[in-house]
């Protein structure tokens, strides 16, 4: 068949995502949050709610994702985007509102705004990119880096003694009161994918409904901080993340 | 029984070489391009449309969006 034929608009079943607009992402070659990005503009497109939603940009490496999904957003201090998301909520209470967080700004700086809002059950969603290392500011460590994993700030590797042990935030969400949905999810393959596209739905339909607040926890790679190709940071995922940070749903009511 | 073709088309100004494409395929029909885009990224290429099913494999990985996916029935 001719390949004009076959490249009409009729026939595409999959392109960039409509909320999606054509700025050039500044994340590294094989980025997780981008994948992220893009499964985000899905399902608010799905749902039609561009006009009803209001997301919460952390500080790290997502703090540019205002500038490419095209829906209304709030930049907020570092580690304090689930109280001007539980702000917004209430002000907005017909809105979607998530924040959208890495690990050294929802696992460190932010771990008392985390955990009150999420033991609030005030009807958000958080989407925590859990990739185990702070990417923007050169590879440092991170509370939730593997044991033994070097990074630029333990270049020995993570040690009990010296740093403590790598944070299941989580385990820990699940644990409270006011959470409805917690899973954790990775963007290593297609199926696992599918299936953290899923959970966020999921997560945006509860908030909506007003049944609590939602964690979606998603593991993800940084290949420039591991100092690996994306291919390899997607093995190294499997194998030495995956264990640590089992996936599955920790809580849903 | 009907038998699926697709094709792909990369937006090579936004493809940033990551090879995650590559990876995904199940049929290995991607490649990244010796000539590089005006970024300096090796950009994919797809180097066989013959066998591509349109699947969607490589455009659901791909991070950046930069590819469409088209499909039909033969």
């Amino acid at each position: 068949m001719d390949e004009k034929i076959i490249k009409s608009p009729e026939n595409i079943v999959y392109q960039k995502p409509r909320l999606m607009n054509d700025n050039t992402m500044h994340y590294c070659p094989g980025c997780g949050h981008s994948i992220v990005h893009k499964l985000v503009a899905e399902i608010i497109d799905e749902m039609q709610m561009q006009d009803q939603t209001i997301g919460v940009c952390p500080v790290g490496c997502a703090v540019f994702a205002y500038r490419y999904l095209d829906i209304d957003w709030i930049e907020a201090p570092h580690g304090r985007a689930p109280s001007c998301a539980s702000a917004t909520k209430r002000l907005w209470p017909n809105h979607l509102v998530f924040t959208y967080q890495g690990d050294g700004d929802l696992a460190c700086i932010g771990t008392g705004e985390t955990i009150h809002a999420l033991n609030r059950g005030e009807n958000i969603t958080i989407i925590f990119i859990n990739n185990a290392i702070y990417g923007m500011t050169g590879g440092q460590m991170a509370p939730t880096t593997l044991m033994g994993m070097k990074t630029s700030t333990c270049p020995y590797g993570r040690q009990a003694d010296l740093h403590g042990f790598p944070l299941k935030i989580s385990d820990i969400a699940a644990t409270l009161e006011g959470t409805c949905y917690v899973t954790r999810q990775a963007v290593n393959t297609v199926g696992n994918i599918a299936r953290t596209k899923k959970a966020i739905r999921q997560a945006f339909e509860n908030s909506l409904q007003g049944r609590g607040s939602s964690l979606v926890e998603i593991v993800s790679t940084c290949s420039a901080g591991w100092k690996m190709s994306p291919e390899q940071s997607n093995k190294w995922l499997a194998e030495n993340m995956l264990p640590y940070y089992p996936l599955g749903d920790l809580k849903k009511l | 029984m009907a038998k699926f073709k697709g094709i792909i088309e990369v937006d090579i100004a936004r493809c940033k070489g990551c090879n995650l494409c590559a990876v995904a395929c199940p049929f290995d029909l991607i490649q990244l391009s010796h000539q590089v885009n005006h970024n300096g990224y090796n950009y994919a290429v797809q180097v066989d449309a013959t066998r591509c099913t349109g699947c969607s494999s490589c455009g659901i990985m791909c991070p950046d969006g930069c590819i469409t996916v088209y499909r039909t029935k033969e």
